[in-house]
């Protein structure tokens, strides 16, 4: 805003503006997208963080069933993680943290479209996520059913749903404004010559993402909402009883998670489309069809919902619909995948830290995707749908995918954000560790569930044991690897080196202003008269 | 976008961004017919398996106030139209006495709904009521389906007549004039929004018998 950045031109955004007596108000009431983005992206890693001890803990219990946990408290540690993973980390993830702090910068513009609307949105967040935390700690149990909130079980158990429910409503109310807010930003705010395809993959892929928010979420809402009005006033769509059908939620509630799932993914891909070129000094393969298979990930998303359902009881006809359909949806992740290798095919590759989380991305991000065509295949489908093949393949897509494209996200930005420069041996060292760990983790999982390893079971026979352990080791690797990660990147913040206006030699707008982010992106309001990675047009 | 690019730049020259704020809205609108579409959908698939119970307890509605309520809703809409058209010749007086007739409508459609409701309730058809859980699976579905379809209907009325409410003050206080009106055309957009709604539960709910 205008007024905020009257003072010092060049001041960063980070400090103080003195409107405000305490600097959490001035904060918590600043406009500035990039103050947002910024405690987004705290409040992101810090529910991270919760989640994998959460995660980390039900490995530990594995171990030996029962000797950490009971079957009550393992059902809720799970419903804990995946609820905080997938709706205070993953979900807003990408979009509200670097989303909302390049997304202006990337394409020339001072703020986002709604500046007020962006911070509503940041306070709806809070909001959610305290609902979600009281569900736990207040008088009673805390939620029990899984992520999904399966009915009828959800309107049955007297656990805290309710809480934890409102809480998931209004942290998607937060991301429908989020999403908004950027489609419009990005129809409206491009800078000059900015054309659409001028914008950098990742202003692309946060485009698609705002649509699917923006037309999947209010669909979650209204069901979470039946089931909010299940357990306080009786009403009963999904309780045979009362003539509902169970599997009505079942189809809802995927037809907001499905297209959620890309929600997560696509602006991921849009990291490791900036991270790659970056990095192998080459114009982005095929940038129109990275952006467009982005589009079309987003619109075929939305018709594969039924995957999920293939053994609740459909039928036949819809069920090999469905299946062919994601079948479709492959596709254009595949074209992505190639083209971010054909970027670095005869490229000048630098490895540093950010590419080899985005090759990682590359490959775990395929081994997720593979192992998903074979579970959305319908014969093999019967087979793994309840074991821990699907635990193991949701993990590759969102942790090896999303969660490590984040990673490399923040520390391809790192510089940017934070004006220092973090470690590279600790970096690669984290790196390391957390591509090991995370492989031994998750692939046992894949090995467990072929065998036939039921998943959300707290006890299991003695066949699975040495699965089990290998699998558990794995999430001691992967914690030390995060350990490292994050305690590099926490000193750095305070001990880094300077880091100067273009650290990677990036050529897309952010690298073109000071490091810190300056408090007014832009002295001057840039003209643009070339694409978004520009390395050949140079070496011309 | 047929605009020139860069011309949205609302923080550059102070101006304000009149298109995107409208695109906003529309946005936003989008977001609300998926959230009644779920509504919706519910409502088909339980029509579709329970027609005869759905039929026969439509006949339990109050047609007459069903129909003057959608009288009400549709001069209401009227009348904000109108108002937008008024703020556009800079008729201020005029704008702010039709926004106040939106509200004043606004307000009769629920006191409306609340006697419809109040009757309802009197006679022990509500939510999980013993009355309503003695009749047939249809009619329990058919009744929560009023409730929660209206209710959230109803909701969205309230929260439409205190923004609109809202833009009558601004009015007055002229924050909204003639080069300034996209708050005052949103709510509107919104106020419209909340009518289709309406029209399409107006059928479903009273005319299906």
């Amino acid at each position: 805003m205008v007024s905020e950045g009257m003072g010092d031109v060049t001041a960063g955004f980070y400090e103080r503006t003195k409107k405000y007596r305490w600097v959490i108000a001035e904060w918590m009431m600043s406009t500035d997208h990039k103050r947002i983005g910024v405690m987004y992206l705290i409040a992101l890693l810090s529910f991270f963080s919760v989640g994998v001890v959460m995660g980390f803990i039900i490995r530990l219990s594995l171990l030996a069933p029962g000797w950490l946990a009971d079957q009550q408290t393992y059902n809720e540690f799970f419903t804990i993680h995946g609820v905080i993973q997938i709706f205070l980390f993953i979900i807003p993830g990408i979009p509200v943290a670097f989303g909302n702090i390049f997304l202006p910068i990337l394409i020339g513009a001072k703020d986002v479209a709604f500046p007020k609307v962006n911070r509503l949105s940041w306070w709806l967040y809070v909001t959610g996520a305290v609902l979600v935390f009281l569900s736990v700690f207040i008088h009673g149990r805390p939620p029990d059913t899984g992520w999904t909130f399966y009915a009828p079980y959800s309107i049955q158990t007297p656990a805290n749903i309710s809480t934890a429910v409102m809480g998931v409503f209004v942290l998607g109310f937060s991301s429908i404004l989020t999403g908004l807010n950027f489609v419009t930003t990005i129809h409206r705010l491009r800078a000059p010559g900015m054309g659409w395809f001028r914008m950098p993959a990742f202003s692309w892929t946060l485009y698609a993402t705002g649509w699917v928010q923006m037309l999947a979420t209010p669909v979650l809402a209204i069901t979470l909402l039946f089931i909010f009005l299940g357990r306080f006033l009786g009403v009963g769509f999904f309780d045979p009883t009362k003539g509902g059908d169970p599997i009505l939620y079942e189809h809802l509630f995927w037809m907001y998670s499905h297209p959620a799932v890309y929600i997560m993914v696509l602006p991921a891909m849009g990291i490791i489309s900036e991270v790659v070129p970056v990095f192998s000094r080459r114009s982005l393969f095929g940038y129109v069809a990275v952006c467009m298979s982005a589009l079309g990930i987003a619109i075929v998303g939305y018709a594969v919902w039924g995957h999920h359902m293939f053994t609740s009881g459909m039928s036949d006809t819809a069920r090999v619909i469905f299946s062919f359909v994601t079948f479709l949806v492959a596709v254009p992740s595949g074209i992505k995948i190639f083209n971010w290798v054909s970027t670095l095919y005869k490229g000048s590759i630098q490895v540093d830290a950010p590419l080899l989380f985005a090759i990682s991305f590359i490959f775990l991000f395929s081994i997720g995707g593979l192992t998903g065509l074979i579970i959305g295949a319908l014969a093999t489908n019967l087979h793994l749908h309840g074991t821990y093949f699907i635990v193991g393949h949701f993990h590759y897509v969102m942790f090896g995918g999303a969660g490590f494209s984040i990673i490399a996200g923040l520390h391809y930005w790192f510089p940017k954000i934070t004006g220092r420069m973090y470690d590279e041996r600790f970096a690669k060292l984290g790196w390391l560790n957390l591509f090991v760990g995370f492989n031994i983790l998750y692939f046992s999982m894949f090995v467990l569930g072929f065998l036939g390893m039921p998943r959300r079971y707290f006890d299991y026979p003695p066949q699975y044991h040495a699965g089990h352990v290998i699998s558990t080791m794995g999430s001691w690797f992967l914690a030390i690897g995060l350990v490292i990660i994050f305690a590099n990147l926490i000193r750095s913040i305070f001990k880094g080196e300077r880091a100067p206006m273009n650290p990677w030699g990036g050529k897309t707008l952010e690298w073109t202003i000071p490091s810190p982010l300056p408090r007014e992106n832009f002295q001057e309001i840039p003209v643009i008269t070339r694409g978004p990675y520009s390395y050949e047009e140079e070496a011309r | 976008m047929k605009k020139k690019q860069g011309e949205g730049l609302s923080t550059e020259t102070g101006h304000i961004d009149y298109t995107g704020k409208k695109m906003g809205m529309w946005f936003f609108l989008f977001t609300e017919i998926l959230f009644f579409g779920g509504m919706f959908l519910l409502y088909s698939i339980f029509r579709y398996k329970y027609a005869q119970d759905f039929h026969a307890s439509a006949a339990e509605e109050n047609i007459v106030l069903g129909t003057i309520n959608t009288a009400v809703l549709l001069t209401s809409s009227l009348t904000i139209a109108l108002s937008i058209a008024a703020m556009k010749k800079g008729k201020k007086d005029s704008s702010c006495y039709l926004q106040l007739a939106t509200v004043l409508m606004g307000a009769a459609f629920l006191v409306i709904k609340y006697f419809e409701w109040g009757a309802k309730i009197s006679i022990g058809i509500y939510p999980n009521s013993p009355v309503l859980l003695a009749l047939g699976k249809g009619e329990i579905l058919f009744f929560g389906l009023y409730y929660v379809m209206t209710g959230l209907h109803g909701l969205h009325v309230l929260v439409g007549v205190i923004v609109i409410s809202f833009m009558l003050y601004f009015t007055r206080r002229e924050t909204i004039n003639q080069e300034n009106y996209a708050r005052l055309e949103n709510t509107g957009l919104y106020w419209h929004f909340v009518d289709i709604v309406w029209i399409y539960l107006y059928p479903l709910f009273y005319l299906i018998t």
